[in-house]
């Protein structure tokens, strides 16, 4: 039989471990976000940020300008323009892209602004999907997206969307690559330090598609995440593929609160 | 407590054994050197600086490096100016060879280790970042930081 201090003592720990277990999540939680929240614009040079705030310099405009002309522009069997059944995106596409990616009951998956495109184009246009990547993917995602300039990412994590937020979670901390780094090494432990030359943001999507002057061209989310695989050395992820659309899951929750930027400019 | 010496004894007991085992365990993973060379020729400093500074090693990533004669540098690892004054050559090797060794959650990669790596790029798979020769040439280079 123990002593009785030594009983208290124990009484005592169990239930200091009982209270960690049962708050350890929220703690976790907060300790995955970065505070205070701050976009990538601010991590930039001013250079970059004036060609991001004027629409007259700022070269994405060019996508969104082909965006809203394909918009008009009907398209496979069912002969309709997009524009044919949401008429004025500033009106029916406002405040989407802060949403997105969502789960889609009839896909049974992930979608996200790039996926909703191409089920549009399939399902009600009965055209080719769009590929991936593509100028006018690019051109119509952008112009979708930047209905929402202003508007704050959701970020919200329904049922339906727990197993995939909780891999991309997972994911965002997993090693990977020759040099074996997670993101959240970067872009967690290590933000507002520079790699060579370059300041680390908080990584966060809310500027994309975004135009890359290191690209030459504007780009989506995915294309940047393949951009930092490529840093790490590791394989990258197709297009699309449930890693990718996971971690987009992840960094609309990490991200939430952040104003969407859409055509954003970055290094 | 004071009340009960016997339990007193043994929970000092269970403690001093926790401690010695917990420290056993640090000398273990502090024997914080390598001081085998993983050549026979011994290293050159002048081509260590060239994969220090360039993209063989990359180190400036991270890290500022004197005399390399680069202008912008990260900051995520400390600045290596005098590090063949802190640390031995045998210390400095096992930092470039594995420095998860010393530390699990180091970011810095291991630059002579292919075991453990996951989803390594085709062109990079079952290859370390650095040759054996390469990794001494650094140290050789590091060892003349003082
Ligand atoms: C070695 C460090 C490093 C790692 C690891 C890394 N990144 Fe990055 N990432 C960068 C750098 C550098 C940039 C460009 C500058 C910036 O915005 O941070 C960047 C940019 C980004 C951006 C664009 C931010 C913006 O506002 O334009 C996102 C999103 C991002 N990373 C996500 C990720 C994800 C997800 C992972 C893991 C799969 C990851 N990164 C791994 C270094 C890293
Ligand atoms: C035949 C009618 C039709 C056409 C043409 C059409 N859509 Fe849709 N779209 C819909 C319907 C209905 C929905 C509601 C969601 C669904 O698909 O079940 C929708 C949903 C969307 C959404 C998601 C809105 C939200 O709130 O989540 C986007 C974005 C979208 N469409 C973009 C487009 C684009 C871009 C085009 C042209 C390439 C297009 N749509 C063409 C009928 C159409
Ligand atoms: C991704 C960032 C990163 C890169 C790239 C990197 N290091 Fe490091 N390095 C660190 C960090 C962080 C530390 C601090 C110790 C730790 O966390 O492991 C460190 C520690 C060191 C130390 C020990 C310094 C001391 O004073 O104790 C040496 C020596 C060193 N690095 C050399 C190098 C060399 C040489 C290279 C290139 C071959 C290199 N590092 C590449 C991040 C990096």
């Amino acid at each position: 039989m123990l002593p009785r201090s030594l009983r208290h003592a124990c009484a005592l720990a169990c239930l200091f471990v009982w209270t960690c277990t049962q708050i350890g999540p929220v703690f976790a939680a907060d300790a995955e976000r970065p505070s205070p929240l701050r976009s990538g614009i601010e991590f930039t040079s001013a250079d970059v940020r004036s060609l991001q705030d004027d629409d007259f310099q700022n070269p994405g405009m060019l996508w969104v300008t082909r965006g809203e002309e394909l918009w008009r522009v009907a398209a496979g069997k069912s002969g309709k323009s997009c524009a044919d059944c949401h008429q004025r995106a500033e009106t029916s596409m406002k405040g989407v892209a802060a949403r997105y990616p969502v789960y889609d009951a009839a896909a049974g998956d992930v979608v996200n602004l790039e996926g909703r495109i191409n089920l549009c184009r399939t399902h009600r246009q009965a055209a080719k999907p769009l590929v991936y990547e593509s100028e006018n993917m690019l051109a119509l995602t952008t112009y979708v997206a930047h209905q929402s300039r202003g508007a704050r990412v959701e970020g919200a994590v329904p049922t339906e969307l727990r197993a995939s937020f909780e891999r991309g979670r997972e994911r965002y901390r997993k090693r990977i690559g020759q040099m074996d780094l997670a993101c959240t090494h970067c872009h967690q432990q290590n933000w507002g330090r520079t790699l060579l030359a370059q300041t680390i943001s908080q990584g966060h999507g809310n500027a994309y598609p975004a135009y890359r002057l290191e690209w030459q061209s504007l780009g989506s989310l995915q294309r940047r995440l393949r951009a930092c695989y490529f840093g790490v050395r590791a394989e990258m992820p197709p297009y699309q593929s449930p890693e990718l659309l996971d971690l987009e899951v992840y960094l609309a929750w990490r991200g939430r609160g952040l104003t969407i930027e859409t055509p954003g400019v970055r290094r | 407590m004071g009340r009960n010496p016997r339990s007193l004894r043994l929970v000092a007991a269970v403690a001093l054994a926790a401690i010695v085992a917990g420290c056993a365990a640090g000398v273990r993973s502090a024997s914080d050197a390598l001081d085998t060379a993983l050549t026979a020729t011994p290293g050159d400093s002048a081509r260590g600086r060239e994969v220090i500074a360039g993209r063989d090693g990359n180190c400036l990533l991270c890290h500022e490096v004197p005399r390399t004669g680069v202008r912008f540098m990260g900051n995520l690892g400390p600045p290596l100016a005098g590090v063949g004054a802190r640390l031995t050559p045998g210390q400095l090797r096992l930092r470039l060879v594995d420095s998860k060794r010393l530390n699990p959650e180091s970011i810095m990669p291991s630059y002579y280790r292919i075991e453990g790596l996951v989803q390594v790029a085709a062109a990079y798979r079952g290859k370390t970042v650095l040759s054996a020769q390469q990794i001494e040439d650094a140290v050789a280079f590091l060892v003349s930081l003082r």
